[in-house]
């Protein structure tokens, strides 16, 4: 009943663009929006259980020394408070993406500060957090540690690096080169809805609503914390209020949750409060970026060099991987590429949107703008020469890449012809000046599991443990089953966000869409072939389109074919050699117009463009919602966003949405996205590539170019806040 | 949040008697953020928003306006007197927070909000106002949106109003209830203290007293502005921000009025600036002087040091603006 697809070849056969019923790539709404926009879609910390008692966590003052409840008696003594619980079980800081296991559990010993070290739980939620504010935290035998990266014991990452040729060498004989330091600051996903956790334990069975990105992992991450057999744990995501990394691996509320439920015997609730979600939650390591690039006289580039220093605290695997795809974005002969992993006690660095790429790509990009300006090549051409046939380190094909279609259309929509020179344009008190950027991010299939019933009605049922976080996966799965199996969309339901569904990959790393949506697609094909088996026809002659199956000039329904039997399939997709045989990639474009404030250094974005291709396009309206959501995050990214950190304890100052500025409606002006027709038979049967992440990759690069082509003044240390402008202007 | 009693104010008098011992409540857009957060902890809240002679704009015999402490930023910003006639005002208010936040706050309220120092919101941090003798954490730390003027070494917090601003540079006074029951009109200037060693106390407000109105003088000649620096392009607290009522007669300044937010503890007026402007033709020269005077004591704390030449340069392009073509 599993039919299974491990991609070892090429898909060439290309099936979807032979089918009838005109659903994938639409631009069709998501079925759960009307849901969500009343109000009336139900997040995890909504559920109205009967009984329910709520927890509140407890941080750590401090980053260094033995923990120590001071007056937990007297807490405990507050009204309401049914238990204040210091269980060795609790996490320091959430799972990375993907872990599989647990994170570090040490609430004796404080980390960093705003480390979860204990949770109160009372009656009511605002018994629980007044209980939790009262109960002070004493740390014993401290001693200073370090929170400043730059000054940090690091450890070379020599996996994620390359050094290839003789760079010092290509910098000597350049006829252009540059040499320029970058610093972009943490950065954190600061999700709409803040991570919230509701555990009830039926015996010995647990059931956790939760906001994840990837039940799967996130049930043997929970289990593994609790020291229980994932078959034991049941996680409920339905609806998810964006993620952006910092809900892919489990997180403390959950585990906190899940032992104060068992404790107390009731089912209870654990919600972070907003400086909570900045604090315990991943934020997205600063980086520092040595970037050398030389060019030979015609522009060709002959050497790349990157150097990155990123933190994390100690004890966790993840460093924040920059040179992802400066690894084959641009040619050169000579490559020297390098991370240095710093261990600082800030909180927990791991995935925020487009881990890499975000700020990779994005200060390759402005060091290729100041390497166009060195050479005297306009910044679109300097990329067009340097586009490599192979991958420059491995030799490999690419397998699909419409790179130099997105730069040269993107320059022809945005209008990169009039591009003003360097501080030449004003209107009044403002300084106007364009801007570009390439966009690059790696493709990634995974293994990932779904469950397609077709009904003896006609109608088709989808589940998997996938999750929406406000990506589309409800519309697009249903839009996938419904063009295989010739059903409207109305006529396919989708159910998703319970680990008792087909495991599936989970949202994140830009895979969710097309891995999820190939498992769909190879349980669709299974029905396709059982019903052509019925027929008596094979299964490439048969077309089904509206409840009707077309073949031999006849025509039935899906009923009569059926004839009150269901048919029931699971598809099944693995990684194969196709993850290896080639480079997989997206490409893109982003072109900016700013206007730059010569009295204040206030930026405001005008326009942004981007041309964007990611293999087919599942839902046109969806992924053009991601391509706009990435470059928002970019004016964030290029203009406001800072975790400001205090040197002295590396505390996190700035930690709510009031100084932690994202961009607001009045920042972001008209945004245009192209999609490009592309097909991508390696990257999956469905051709798609992810496009979740893609429209970040750069897109900050963009706006700092062009500020600098409006004012002639060079931010090298994001964000470009007026007074790095001004000290310029 | 700590548990408090809440008393719902049936008149003035009743109100300021209850909150003897502990706050007023009307928009609550700052009081409940920071009672959340135990920052603030009044052991009674004293709701006044029930209270009518508290609501309303209304004409002074002076030509002026009376504006009830719970007249909404909304309201206030949308009057067509004060958009006609105190249009920096108007500006001011719609330059702050967000359209919820003004339907919500209160023009009591807004002169009393708090500062939005990081190191006051975080209980875990030293903070001279919030918990006086624990020192300043923001001095040498995170303090980009802090004061660099009027400040001491116990505190370099910012008053975090726009509306303030503007009226300071209208020279509003307040009319405050005291707790006796006595009434009396303050010019805005004098409602609020500078923190030297007592960071902890804002205002000349003592526990009961009342702010019912806010009471603007006749318009005057002269163009108005208020032109607010800041980080995004809304809902942004000023870096830095000018309110100005500037006149010129026969190529000469007539009138220099002005007001600074986002550079001290609180709105920031100094008439020696104002002075030297007064009876002066406008020039470069001329407005430079007056940064001068007004930055002559500014001192930066690292990450705030930035404020004292943007003061500067805004400054010099409000002045040019409003005296630009105002000769005839």
């Amino acid at each position: 009943m599993t039919e299974q697809l491990k991609m070892d070849a090429p898909a060439t056969d290309r099936r979807l663009d032979g089918m009838a019923q005109g659903l994938v790539g639409a631009p069709l709404d998501r079925p759960e929006g009307p849901l969500k926009v009343t109000g009336t879609a139900t997040y995890a910390d909504e559920y109205r259980i009967e009984n329910l008692a709520h927890g509140m966590l407890v941080r750590a003052p401090g980053n260094s020394g033995r923990v120590r409840l001071a007056n937990r008696e007297a807490v405990a003594a507050m009204p309401g408070v049914l238990a204040v619980i210091h269980d060795p079980r609790l996490l320091r800081n959430p799972a990375q993406g993907t872990a599989n296991k647990a994170p570090v559990q040490d609430p004796n010993e404080a980390h960093y500060l705003g480390q979860p070290v204990a949770l109160v739980v009372a009656e009511s939620f605002e018994q629980a957090r007044h209980a939790a504010q009262s109960l002070e935290i004493a740390l014993e035998g401290g001693a200073p540690r370090p929170v400043d990266p730059e000054t940090a014991a690091y450890e070379p990452q020599p996996a994620k690096g390359v050094d290839q040729g003789d760079l010092d060498d290509a910098m000597a004989k350049a006829t252009h080169s540059i040499d320029v330091t970058y610093r972009t600051p943490s950065h954190s996903s600061a999700p709409m809805e803040p991570h919230a956790s509701i555990a009830q334990w039926e015996g010995e069975d647990l059931t956790l609503r939760g906001s994840y990105q990837m039940l799967k992992y996130n049930r043997n991450e929970l289990a593994d914390a609790l020291g229980i057999h994932p078959d034991r744990v049941r996680i409920l995501a339905p609806y998810v209020g964006g993620g952006f990394g910092s809900k892919l691996g489990l997180a403390p509320e959950a585990v906190a949750a899940a032992i104060a439920a068992k404790e107390t015997g009731r089912p209870v609730s654990v919600a972070l409060t907003r400086p909570q979600v900045f604090e315990t939650t991943m934020r997205r390591s600063e980086t520092r970026q040595r970037v050398r690039l030389t060019v030979d006289p015609e522009g060709r580039l002959t050497g790349i060099g990157q150097a990155a220093l990123v933190s994390n605290l100690p004890g966790e695997v993840f460093s924040e991987p920059v040179l992802q795809a400066t690894h084959f974005l641009y040619a050169g002969e000579n490559r020297r590429l390098s991370l240095d992993l710093a261990r600082v006690h800030r909180l927990c660095a791991g995935s925020v949107r487009a881990p890499g790429e975000a700020v990779g790509i994005t200060v390759l990009e402005c060091a290729m703008d100041e390497l166009a300006e060195a050479a005297g090549i306009d910044p679109v051409e300097l990329r067009r020469r340097n586009i490599p046939e192979k991958d420059p380190e491995s030799g490999k094909e690419f397998s699909s890449r419409r790179f130099r279609e997105a730069l040269d259309s993107g320059a022809e929509a945005f209008g990169w012809k009039d591009r003003p020179a360097t501080r030449s344009r004003r209107e009044g008190e403002w300084w106007i000046g364009y801007g570009m950027a390439s966009a690059a991010r790696i493709n990634v299939l995974k293994e990932s599991r779904a469950r397609v019933t077709l009904a003896p009605d006609g109608t088709a049922r989808v589940e998997t443990d996938m999750t929406d976080i406000g990506t589309g996966t409800y519309a697009i799965l249903g839009q996938i089953a419904g063009e295989m199996l010739g059903l409207p969309r109305e006529s396919v339901e989708v159910v998703l966000g319970d680990t008792d569904l087909p495991a599936a990959a989970g949202s994140g790393g830009s895979w969710g869409a097309s891995s999820s949506g190939t498992s769909v697609y190879v349980a669709c094909q299974a029905i396709r072939a059982q019903l052509a088996q019925r027929l008596g026809v094979a299964e490439t002659d048969l077309t089904l389109r509206d409840g009707q199956a077309v073949f031999d000039n006849r025509t039935e329904s899906l009923a009569a074919i059926l004839n009150g039997d269901e048919i029931v399939k699971e598809g099944h997709v693995l990684p194969g050699e196709t993850s290896k045989a080639v480079r997989q990639a997206t490409f893109g474009a982003y072109f900016v117009e700013v206007a730059v404030n010569g009295v204040t250094g206030e930026t405001r974005v005008r326009r942004m463009h981007g041309s964007f291709a990611a293999g087919r396009i599942l839902n046109a309206k969806t992924a053009r919602s991601q391509c706009l959501g990435g470059m928002i995050f970019g004016i964030g990214m290029a203009l406001t966003e800072e975790m400001a950190f205090d040197d002295r304890d590396g505390h996190l100052a700035n930690h709510n949405l009031a100084e932690y500025h994202i961009p607001v409606n009045a920042d972001v002006p008209q945004i245009t996205v192209e999609l490009l027709e592309e097909r991508d038979d390696w990257a999956s049967p469905l051709q798609a590539k992810g496009i979740g992440e893609l429209g970040i990759c750069g897109a900050a690069g963009a706006i700092v170019n062009a500020i600098y082509n409006a004012t002639g003044v060079r931010v090298r240390d994001f964000p470009a806040t007026l007074d790095k402008v001004l000290a310029g202007l | 949040m700590r548990p408090f009693d809440y008393h719902r104010g049936t008149g003035i008098e009743d109100a300021t008697r209850a909150a003897a011992q502990g706050s007023f409540i009307a928009g609550g857009t700052n009081l409940i953020d920071l009672m959340k957060l135990e920052v603030m902890a009044p052991e009674r809240l004293v709701d006044i928003n029930r209270i009518e002679e508290l609501r309303g704009i209304e004409a002074t015999d002076g030509g002026g306006l009376r504006i009830g402490a719970l007249v909404s930023n909304t309201d206030l910003a949308n009057d067509p007197r004060v958009r006609r006639h105190w249009p920096v005002l108007s500006r001011a208010l719609l330059s702050g927070a967000t359209q919820q936040l003004r339907n919500k706050a209160t023009t009591g309220g807004n002169l009393l909000q708090r500062t939005r120092c990081l190191y006051f919101y975080d209980r875990a941090m030293p903070c001279n106002k919030r918990a006086p003798g624990t020192g300043c954490g923001a001095m040498e730390g995170v303090n980009r949106i802090l004061a660099v003027l009027g400040t001491s070494e116990h505190c370099i917090a910012t008053h975090p109003s726009d509306m303030a601003v503007a009226m300071m540079a209208l020279g509003a006074e307040v009319e405050i209830v005291r707790a006796s029951g006595a009434t009396e009109r303050l010019p805005l200037d004098d409602l609020y203290l500078l923190p030297g060693d007592t960071p902890e106390r804002e205002t000349v407000l003592a526990p009961g007293d009342l702010i019912a109105a806010v009471i603007l003088p006749a318009p005057v000649e002269g163009r108005q502005a208020y032109r607010k620096v800041r980080d995004r392009a809304s809902y942004a607290f000023a870096l830095v921000s000018v309110a100005a009522v500037v006149a010129v007669e026969e190529g000469r300044i007539s009138r220099a009025d002005l007001a600074f937010g986002g550079l001290a503890p609180k709105p920031w007026r100094n008439r020696d600036v104002e002075a030297a402007l007064v009876g002066q033709s406008p020039s470069e020269a001329l407005f430079d002087r007056a940064a001068d005077i007004l930055l002559e004591d500014a001192r930066g704390h690292g990450d705030n040091e930035f404020k004292i030449p943007l003061a500067r340069r805004v400054l010099k392009a409000v002045l040019a603006d409003l005296t630009t073509g105002a000769a005839a």
